[in-house]
């Protein structure tokens, strides 16, 4: 039994009282993106369930990447994307051209890949998003940066310093306070983009457990590389290829059930 | 001829002609400060010329010179910077962007003199400002603005990408990322390129002989359309104009040394900026 | 406890400060919108500026100078060897004086500061050592902002008595002076696009010929310039720019007489590099300043800044052209 479906197997156990209620907050209808003349993806169909942690795995290239910057529609900075199909938000098509960007955007926060802590302090850093949004008073960013930091798990490290630079923390508290600066602007979903991949092992766990933490407010939607994240970490698990998605399931039964013969192989490592 | 004695004739050769390179450097530098250091005085700095500038300083020249640097910047950066901001953060690959970018190289390279004659054209005479510091100062900003704008948008090209990214993934929009987070990280390059376009407003000579620099004036200028004295003029008056050519020399080599201290002081300035920005993005 | 319930009031007020609703998710902010649609607009309007500038010169070139191509004809200006423009019977408008000049102290010039300039900047670029390479480079940078009145006046009082003195002539401002000073001027030009050019030549060519038992110089000659050549030759062609362009050094150092700088030599017409010539740019600055504004001289002048400015604008698009040739040979392999 691979390390895999031994963390599949506890976290069934763990779960087993939860009765998965499905109701989703977005889905994607036959989304075709292409850079130029790529296709990076076809006719996607997924519904994104509200208030927990969709994983999307696939090799690199797959898509993966692409579709989450399409849903808060940050793919659209590179200049030669054309899209076509539907994402439903609140029952809206965000592609819709009555759609504000800075809305949609305010809503559905996004974590990076690499920790991008902008050069200011970390009081800062978290009252961007407030700020920009029209909240001027001190005493009121104050407690948004207390709240926002205190649901990242990094309140108790920085409380004494909120006035220095962001960038003197460490990889994996940047990370956080990313996290925590998406949280500050009051989302609704969370993309996080291989939010892990430049962070060590203990960090990762750190950022992991948030995560766990997180999904009892906020959908998540998080794109990895890494299988046993995947499986750790999320209750509906995408796996895309070459830019479809070849199998959208519980993650439970994607990692020990896989209906596609694709996915068993990705999963079991054969490819990748 | 072996490999080896054959490299070592080329790369002897390469060498003799960078060590050129130096000599001629050091040989322009020599003559200049050996001539011009002794007549160079505080009271040179500070006094007008005298008796038909055989005598006295270059105190009108400098502070021409800086009206008329400064007022040059003063135009030039704003609609440079406002170009380059276009160019690196609104505009997407296209015929136009490479029609500006085909015309910003193709300004750089327009000889100065054609910039005099063309600012006496439109803002001396069709517009009928005359020529005086405003007219000259707009020309030499219209000179400078094709290494402004290269200056700020290598700038702005140095911030990265993430921050952008962050800024509209939290909503903002782009004039509130780049204002709130491109801008304060490019203005440390922006500010260099200036001080190097202010040298260079410094140091031209041929446009200002057509828009409005003065042989001699006794006064300063007062208003932005009175005439001017300015260093390189000056120089170019002592050396070639004046009939007592030899008793002026001394004056003509302290007015080269005042003008060159001037451009490299502003360059040197320019890169410990660069420097000191550079080091301090690496600490953080 | 109060750790706890501090938490709890905290996020019950900021729940209050909700900011984002979801009802205004299709609903335009107007306000914000509408501004950074004109602050985009506003960009737009500054970046097509040189665009704007480039043809505002251009027309007003032609428009002063039209009247002189009317009443003149440009091949009086292209071919005429007569420039008596403000004598009041037999005026001439023959430029050919200034245009030969021009190219003669330029070709002079760069006769020079070819080989001085690309083999220097193979020096910096493969060769010289660390420390070498930091005093080199700020020198080619201090060389670059010298401002070009001090290079004249340098030509003016050092150069042209050692001109006169070698060549036994008794005025030493002739189109060698101006050549020699002008080359000083167009070499950190060369320099640097040239070193530009040769560093941006990928280390895996490099590295494949020493693979090869080549030695560096073999490399330098067979694999390194070679891809470098484009980037080199527009190096050279903006250094040639630069000179014909150049005004204050010319001015002081040529001696600016109007005269067909040419010599019989068995028969042959040659150009003659130790006589005073006098250059397109020089004309402009000397006639320039107290000439009466719309009259045919003044328009005559115009015409010389027009054929001034196509000979820049064509050196120009050709080393653009090279340029982005050498990138994209580069980047594509």
């Amino acid at each position: 039994m691979s390390a895999i479906q031994t963390v599949v197997k506890e976290k069934q156990k763990l779960s087993l009282d939860k009765d998965v209620q499905e109701e989703s907050i977005i889905s994607a209808k036959g989304l075709n993106l292409w850079y130029g003349n790529d296709q990076a993806l076809k006719n996607i169909n997924l519904e994104i369930p509200e208030k927990q942690v969709t994983a999307i795995i696939g090799p690199s290239g797959c898509g993966k990447s692409t579709f989450l910057k399409t849903v808060n529609r940050m793919v659209e900075l590179v200049p030669i994307v054309k899209i076509n199909g539907n994402i439903d938000y609140h029952g809206v098509n965000i592609f819709d051209s009555k759609v504000n960007l800075v809305e949609l955007r305010s809503s559905v926060g996004m974590v990076f890949q690499k920790p991008n802590p902008f050069p200011k302090s970390i009081f800062d850093n978290i009252a961007f998003g407030p700020r920009v949004h029209g909240i001027k008073k001190k005493a009121e960013l104050t407690k948004i940066v207390e709240k926002s930091l205190r649901a990242s798990g990094l309140w108790d490290e920085v409380k004494d310093r909120l006035g220095e630079s962001a960038l003197g923390l460490s990889g994996g508290q940047q990370q956080r306070l990313c996290i925590a600066r998406c949280l500050a602007v009051e989302p609704e979903v969370i993309l996080m983009d291989e939010p892990t991949s430049a962070l060590d092992p203990k960090s990762t766990l750190k950022v992991e457990e948030l995560i766990q933490e997180l999904k009892e407010k906020y959908s998540i939607i998080i794109v990895t590389h890494n299988m046993q994240q995947a499986a750790r970490i999320s209750d509906k698990t995408a796996f895309f290829l070459n830019g479809e998605v070849v199998e959208f399931d519980n993650t439970d039964k994607i990692f020990s059930n896989p209906t596609d013969k694709r996915t068993e192989d990705y999963i079991t490592g054969r490819f990748g | 001829m072996s490999k080896q004695l054959e490299q070592k004739l080329w790369f002897t050769i390469c060498g003799a002609f960078a060590f050129f390179t130096i000599v001629a450097l050091g040989l322009l530098l020599f003559s200049i400060i050996r001539e011009g250091a002794h007549v160079i005085s505080w009271s040179f700095i500070t006094q007008p010329p005298q008796r038909n500038m055989t005598e006295g300083g270059v105190w009108p020249a400098l502070v021409g010179t800086f009206y008329v640097a400064s007022l040059t910047i003063i135009i030039s950066v704003p609609v440079g910077i406002g170009a380059a901001i276009y160019l690196n953060e609104y505009a997407t690959q296209g015929p136009l962007v490479r029609v500006i970018r085909m015309s910003i190289r193709n300004l750089a390279g327009v000889p100065s003199i054609v910039y005099g004659l063309f600012g006496l054209a439109i803002f001396a005479s069709f517009l009928k400002i005359g020529v005086g510091l405003i007219t000259a100062a707009i020309t030499l900003a219209i000179m400078v603005l094709p290494w402004v704008i290269t200056a700020s948008e290598e700038a702005l090209k140095s911030v990265p990408t993430s921050f952008r990214e962050g800024g509209l993934a939290l909503g903002a929009t782009k004039w509130q990322t780049i204002r709130q987070l491109v801008l304060p990280s490019a203005i440390p390059g922006m500010a260099t390129g200036s001080i190097l376009g202010l040298a260079r407003a410094a140091g031209e000579t041929a446009p200002i002989i057509l828009t409005g620099a003065a042989y001699f004036s006794r006064n300063l200028p007062t208003s932005l359309t009175d005439n001017f004295m300015a260093l390189p003029y000056h120089l170019y008056i002592l050396a070639t104009q004046h009939a007592q050519a030899s008793a002026v020399r001394p004056i003509a080599y302290g007015t080269a040394l005042v003008l060159i201290m001037l451009v490299i002081l502003l360059n040197m300035f320019a890169i410990l900026l660069r420097n000191y920005y550079r080091k301090k993005n690496e600490v953080l | 406890m109060s750790l706890q319930h501090a938490e709890k009031e905290v996020n019950q007020e900021v729940e209050d400060l909700k900011i984002v609703n979801k009802e205004t998710l299709t609903q335009k902010s107007f306000k914000s919108n509408t501004l950074d649609f004109l602050i985009e607009k506003m960009f737009f309007v500054f970046g097509s500026i040189a665009i704007f500038v480039l043809l505002l010169i251009l027309f007003f070139l032609i428009r002063e100078g039209s009247g002189a191509i009317r009443e003149v004809g440009i091949m009086e200006f292209l071919t005429g060897t007569r420039w008596y423009p403000s004598s009041p019977q037999g005026a001439g408008y023959g430029a050919l004086p200034f245009i030969l000049g021009s190219l003669m102290v330029t070709t002079g010039a760069l006769v020079i500061a070819i080989p001085w300039g690309i083999f220097t900047a193979i020096f910096i670029a493969e060769i010289a050592p660390r420390r070498v390479r930091e005093i080199l480079k700020p020198a080619v940078e201090v060389l670059a902002i010298f401002p070009s009145v001090v290079l004249g006046f340098i030509a003016l009082v050092i150069l042209s008595p050692i001109v006169a003195n070698v060549f036994g002539l008794s005025n030493g401002l002739t189109a060698l002076t101006a050549s020699v000073i002008l080359s000083v001027m167009a070499l950190p030009t060369i320099i640097s696009i040239s070193e530009d050019s040769i560093k941006s030549v990928p280390k895996d060519y490099r590295e494949a010929a020493y693979a090869l038992g080549a030695t560096r110089w073999e490399t330098i000659k067979t694999i390194t310039v070679p891809a470098a050549k484009s980037g080199i030759v527009a190096g050279v062609m903006l250094g040639f720019g630069r000179a014909v362009g150049e005004t204050m050094t010319v001015l002081m150092a040529a001696g600016n007489a109007i005269n067909m700088p040419i010599t019989e030599f068995l028969g042959v017409t040659l150009p003659n590099f130790l006589t005073s010539v006098r250059t397109l740019t020089a004309n402009i600055a000397i006639e320039g300043s107290d000439v009466p504004w719309g009259s045919l001289h003044y328009s005559s002048l115009f015409v010389i800044a027009l054929i001034l400015f196509v000979i820049t604008f064509i050196v120009n698009l050709i080393a653009d052209l090279l340029i982005s040739r050498q990138r994209r040979k580069l980047t594509n392999e």
